[in-house]
C-alpha cells in the first residue's frame, strides 16, 4: 500500500517552509520513524519522519521549494522490498522477483512507467488544482505556484494572482547589516568595485516583515532609565556557588531582569497588553519572550507563565532555549505566543538601544551592557554597575505616564531585590 | 407536535423553503410558515415563484412560443401543417398542472427533511415567538432560537391605473386570462412585462408596451437591449419609451390609458391592461410590536450582508430584503442563513447573481455590463460572437443575438458575460460559474466546448477578445 508524506500542520502564524534537504532518494528503504526531510520554515527547522517502514517510491518536492501545510512531499509503499520502486533498480531487481508469484504484475509496471512518468507530471499539475490560464503562466514562466497567494476560491491561484506575482519583482534588497557578507579577502583589482546579491534567508525575510510591520502599524516610542545593579551583583557573588550547586544552573542576570518586569507588569497591566481592532487585549497571563541570538538570526521563545517560574526555572529555561535555538531544535509552539519580551543588547556591548517591540505585543524591555560609572550616593561619588534600560511601547495603548513609572519599578526591584520576594 | 423549534421560516417560496430545508438537513428541528392562498381558497407552497410568477409564466412561454414556431417556422423545416388552432383552456390546464406538481413537490420534500409545515398567517412577535394564524381563525404560538422572515414580495400598484381584477390586471391576472385579449396594453417593460407581453403577442394578442424609462432595458447592457428592442419589434410588440401613464379609464369592457411621451399627450384603448412596474416588499401584519426589526424607508427589511435582522436570532431573506427580486438570489440567501444559523460557513457572491428574461431570444447576463465597467475607469476589453456563426443555431433556425464577454485588459478576469439568443438562460451557466472561480477570459478559452452546441458561442466571444476568434473574422 503506498502511503502519502505530508508536510506536517504548520501554525497559524507560519504561512509555508522551505524543503532544506532530502535524506532519502526514491528507492531507498526507510525505516519507521527516520527522519525523510528536512523543512525550514521562518523559525524553526522541522523533521519529517517516515510514518512506516517501506520504500521512498517517488519524491514530488525538489529541494528548495516552498511548501504549506498538508502537502504531499512524497510517495512512501509500505513494506515493500528496497529499490522495488525505482525503475532502474527495479529491473535490476527483477531475476529475484521472478521466483515471485507477482512477477508478471511487476514486470507490467516496468514496461509501463516511462509513459507514466509524463502522466504523473500532469496529475502534480491537477493535483495544484490550476485553472488552464494559470498552468499556461506557470509553465511558461517557470514559477512555483506555492509561492503565488491565491486569491479564488479556496485558495486557488486565479490568472490575475499570477499576473499581479509576476509584476511584483522583488526590489534589490541591500543585505541586512547582520548578515552582510564579509568582503572577498583578496579586494578585487583596483578600479573594479564589486557587490554580491545575496538573498535573504527566509528568518530575515521574516523578522524584516515582522520589524516593518511594527513600525507602519505602532505608534512606537521609547524611555530610557538607568539601574544601579550593586545589589543584584552582591546577591550573585553571595549566592552564586549555593545557586548552581542546588539547582544546577548559573544564577545570571536575566531571572532577575523577568522577575522585576512582572512586578512591573502586574502594575501596569496595559504594558502586557495588545491591540485587536479596536479593542485592547489585557492577558491575565505573562509569557515573556527572551530574544536569544542564533547563528541563523534572532529568535524569541516563550517563558510560558513566567510569573509563576521561580528565578532557578527561568534560568535553567533561558539556557535551554539557547541551547536548543543554536542546534535547530526549537519547536514552533515554545516560539509562538507571548505577551512581553526582553532583549539583552548588552551581550553585544550596547550601551543604548530602541528596540522594536515583538508585534501584536506592546512593549519590550531592552538591558544593555553594565558598566562601571561614577554616581552620586548619599552626596558622595561612588562607582556603581550601572545598566541603562529601555521600554519601547505601543503609544497607541500606552501612555508616557505608565511606561515611565514601569521603568522606574522595574528599576526600583533591581536596585532592591528583596522586593521581588514581598512584591512591592 | 411540540410547538418549539430550532428554526421557524415564515414564508415557504423560493427563499423560504431552501432554507427550511436545509436547516432540517444541518439536523435543527425547523417548521415553515405560509399563508399563499389560490384563488380557490386552497393553500399551497411555493410563493409567487412557483403559484404565479416564475413557473406558470415559462409554461406558458413554452407553450407559445410553440404555437408562434408552428406558424412562423414550421414550413422552413418543410413541415407542413393545416388547420392549427389554440386551445387555450388546455393550454391553461397544463400550466396549472405543472405548477401543481411543483408545488405539491415542496410538501413532499418538507416530509422527507423533516420540516414541519404550517399553513395559515405567520406574523412575528417580541422574544422569537411567531403567531400562526389558520384560516379558520385559530391562532398558535410557536418558539423558536432563530426565525428567518421569507415573505417575499408584491406586484407595485400604479395610482393613475389601480388593480380592478378584470381589465387592469397584476402579472399574476395576466397569466390566467382565460381568452386571448384581442388589445393588450402591458405598463412597464422590464422583466415580467415582457414576458407576459410575449405570451400574448405569439398567441395573437395586439401588444402595447408603455415604458417610462426613455431607455431600454436600462440595467442591461446596452448592446443586449439594442439587440432585444430590434428583435421585440420585429415580433410586433409595440414598445413606447418615456411613455409615463397619467391615468386609464374602463368604459364598455375597455381600457383607455392616457399616457405623456415626447410626442405629448397620447391614449391607446386595450381590452386588458397589465401593470408590470415592478415589486415591493411584502410585509403586511408580519411583525408584531417589540420585535426589534426594522425596515428601511422603502419597505424592505434591514439586514446585513449575511441577512441578520436589527433583532437577535431574527434573520430575513429573498426579495423582503433589499438585493434584486430573484428565486435564485433567494434562494442562496436561505440556504446561506441555515448554515449560518448551523453554525457552518456560508456566503452569498452578490457580483456573480445572474439575471435571465425568458423572451425569444433569451436574454441573460451576469457581471458588470460594459457601461459600468467603463465608468469605473478600469481598462477593458470585449469579445463577441454572433450565434447567426453557430452551427447549431442555425440548425435550429434561432440564429438571433450573440454571446460578450467583458473582460479586465490587464488580469484577463472576466468582468461580465452578456448572452442574448437561443438558451441564453442556460448558456450563462458556465460564465456565473467561471466568474465564481474569479476565471480569465484565457481560462475559458482553453476550455474544451463540445460541438455543435450553442455553447461553443461563449468560447468563441471569449478567444475573441483576444481577436483568436476561429469561427468569426475577428476585428
Amino acid at each position: 500500500m503506498s502511503i502519502e508524506v505530508r508536510v506536517p500542520q504548520l501554525p497559524e502564524s507560519v504561512a509555508d517552509a522551505t524543503l532544506v534537504s532530502w535524506h532519502k532518494k526514491p528507492g531507498d528503504a526507510v525505516a519507521r520513524d527516520e527522519n525523510l526531510v528536512d523543512l525550514e520554515t521562518d523559525k524553526v527547522v522541522l523533521e519529517v519522519p517516515a510514518p512506516t517502514a517501506g520504500v521512498l517510491r517517488e519524491l514530488k518536492v525538489d529541494n528548495g521549494a516552498t511548501v504549506t501545510s498538508g502537502q504531499v512531499l512524497a510517495i512512501l509503499e509500505e513494506g515493500a522490498a528496497a529499490s522495488a520502486g525505482a525503475p532502474a533498480s527495479a529491473a535490476a531487481a527483477k531475476p529475484a522477483a521472478a521466483a515471485k508469484p507477482a512477477a508478471p504484475a511487476a514486470a507490467a509496471a516496468v514496461s509501463a512507467a516511462p509513459a507514466a512518468a509524463g502522466a504523473a507530471r500532469r496529475d502534480d499539475a491537477a493535483a495544484q488544482k490550476l485553472s488552464p490560464s494559470v498552468r499556461r503562466m506557470v509553465e511558461e514562466n517557470q514559477l512555483n505556484p506555492a509561492q503565488i497567494a491565491g486569491s479564488g476560491k479556496d485558495g486557488r491561484i486565479t490568472k490575475t494572482d499570477v499576473v499581479t506575482h509576476l509584476g511584483q519583482k522583488p526590489a534589490p534588497a541591500p543585505a541586512a547589516p547582520g548578515e552582510a557578507r564579509r568582503p572577498s579577502p583578496a579586494p578585487a583589482a583596483r578600479g573594479e568595485r564589486s557587490e554580491q546579491r545575496v538573498p535573504m534567508t527566509r528568518l530575515r525575510a521574516r523578522i524584516a516583515e515582522r520589524m516593518v510591520q511594527a513600525q507602519t502599524t505602532q505608534a512606537l516610542l521609547t524611555s530610557f532609565n538607568e539601574v544601579d545593579l550593586k545589589a543584584v551583583q552582591d546577591l550573585r557573588a553571595r549566592y552564586k556557588e549555593k545557586f548552581e550547586k542546588s539547582h544546577g544552573s548559573r544564577l545570571g542576570f536575566m531571572s532577575f531582569f523577568v522577575k522585576a518586569s512582572i512586578e512591573a507588569l502586574k502594575k501596569f497591566p496595559v504594558v502586557n497588553a495588545s491591540v485587536e481592532g479596536n479593542d485592547i487585549i489585557y492577558h491575565e497571563y505573562y509569557d515573556v519572550g527572551v530574544a536569544v541570538s542564533t547563528e541563523r538570526g534572532l529568535i524569541v521563545p516563550i517563558l510560558r507563565d513566567a510569573d509563576q517560574m521561580s528565578f532557578a526555572d527561568i534560568e535553567k529555561s533561558v539556557a535551554a532555549f539557547a541551547q536548543r535555538a543554536r542546534d535547530g531544535a526549537i519547536t514552533l509552539e515554545e516560539l509562538t505566543g507571548g505577551t512581553f519580551t526582553i532583549t539583552n543588547g548588552g551581550v553585544f556591548g550596547s550601551l543604548m538601544s530602541t528596540p522594536i517591540v515583538n508585534s501584536p505585543q506592546s512593549a519590550i524591555l531592552g538591558m544593555h551592557k553594565i558598566q562601571d560609572r561614577p554616581m552620586v550616593v548619599d552626596g558622595q561619588v561612588v562607582v556603581r554597575p550601572m545598566m541603562y534600560i529601555a521600554l519601547t511601547y505601543d503609544h497607541r495603548i500606552i501612555d508616557g505616564k505608565e511606561a515611565v513609572q514601569f521603568l522606574v519599578t522595574v528599576k526600583e526591584q533591581l536596585e532592591d531585590p528583596s522586593r521581588l520576594l514581598l512584591h512591592i | 407536535m411540540s410547538d418549539s423549534f430550532d428554526v421557524v421560516v415564515i414564508g415557504a417560496g423560493p427563499a423560504g423553503y431552501p432554507a427550511a430545508i436545509r436547516a432540517a438537513q444541518n439536523r435543527l428541528s425547523v417548521a415553515c410558515v405560509d399563508e399563499w392562498q389560490n384563488r380557490d381558497g386552497s393553500y399551497a407552497f411555493g410563493g409567487t415563484c412557483l403559484n404565479a410568477g416564475c413557473i406558470p409564466s415559462k409554461a406558458l412561454l413554452e407553450s407559445s412560443e410553440l404555437f408562434h414556431r408552428v406558424h412562423g417556422e414550421f414550413a422552413t423545416h418543410g413541415i407542413k401543417v393545416a388547420n392549427v388552432s389554440l386551445d387555450l383552456p388546455a393550454m391553461q390546464k397544463r400550466k396549472a398542472a405543472i405548477v401543481k406538481t411543483s408545488t405539491s413537490g415542496i410538501v413532499a420534500l418538507f416530509k422527507s427533511a423533516g420540516v414541519a409545515p404550517f399553513q395559515g398567517h405567520g406574523r412575528l412577535l417580541a422574544g422569537r415567538k411567531v403567531e400562526v394564524t389558520g384560516a379558520d381563525g385559530t391562532r398558535r404560538i410557536l418558539q423558536a432560537r432563530h426565525v428567518v422572515l421569507a415573505s417575499g414580495s408584491v406586484p407595485t400598484e400604479l395610482k393613475s391605473a389601480p388593480f380592478d381584477g378584470a381589465n387592469i390586471v397584476d402579472s399574476w391576472g395576466a397569466l390566467e386570462f382565460s381568452s386571448v385579449p384581442r388589445r393588450l396594453g402591458v405598463i412597464g417593460a422590464g422583466v415580467i412585462g415582457l414576458e407576459l407581453g410575449s405570451v400574448w403577442r405569439r398567441l395573437g394578442s395586439e401588444v402595447v408596451v408603455l415604458e417610462a424609462l426613455p431607455e431600454f432595458l436600462a440595467m442591461a447592457d446596452q448592446q443586449l437591449a439594442k439587440e432585444a428592442l430590434k428583435h421585440f419589434r420585429k415580433q410586433g410588440l409595440d414598445i413606447r419609451l418615456g411613455a409615463k401613464v397619467t391615468g386609464a379609464t374602463i368604459a364598455n369592457g375597455a381600457v383607455a390609458v392616457r399616457f405623456t411621451d415626447a410626442r405629448g399627450d397620447q391614449s391607446v384603448e386595450v381590452d386588458k391592461l397589465v401593470v408590470a412596474i415592478g415589486r415591493r416588499p411584502y410585509t403586511r401584519d408580519l411583525l408584531a410590536d417589540g420585535t426589534g426589526v426594522a425596515l428601511d424607508e422603502r419597505g424592505f427589511i434591514n439586514v446585513d450582508h449575511e441577512c441578520r435582522t436589527a433583532a437577535e436570532g431574527v434573520w430575513a431573506v429573498g426579495d423582503a430584503v433589499r438585493g434584486p427580486m430573484l428565486a435564485h438570489k433567494g434562494k442562496e440567501e436561505g440556504v446561506m442563513v441555515a448554515d449560518l444559523i448551523a453554525g457552518q460557513f456560508s456566503e452569498v457572491n452578490y457580483r456573480t447573481v445572474p439575471s435571465v428574461i425568458y423572451t425569444a431570444p433569451e436574454i441573460a447576463w451576469v457581471g458588470l455590463t460594459e457601461e459600468q465597467v467603463k465608468q469605473s475607469g478600469r481598462a477593458y476589453k470585449t469579445g463577441s460572437f454572433p450565434f447567426l456563426a453557430s452551427g447549431r443555431a442555425r440548425a435550429m433556425e434561432q440564429t438571433g443575438g450573440f454571446a460578450k464577454v467583458i473582460s479586465a485588459a490587464d488580469t484577463d478576469e472576466i468582468l461580465g458575460v452578456h448572452i442574448i439568443g437561443p438558451m441564453a438562460g442556460e448558456l450563462i451557466a458556465e460564465a456565473v460559474l467561471a466568474m465564481e472561480y474569479s476565471a480569465s477570459t484565457e481560462d475559458i478559452q482553453r476550455t474544451i466546448h463540445a460541438h455543435p452546441t450553442l455553447s461553443e458561442a461563449l468560447h468563441e466571444a471569449a478567444l475573441a477578445a483576444d481577436k483568436r476568434a476561429i469561427d468569426f473574422p475577428n476585428r
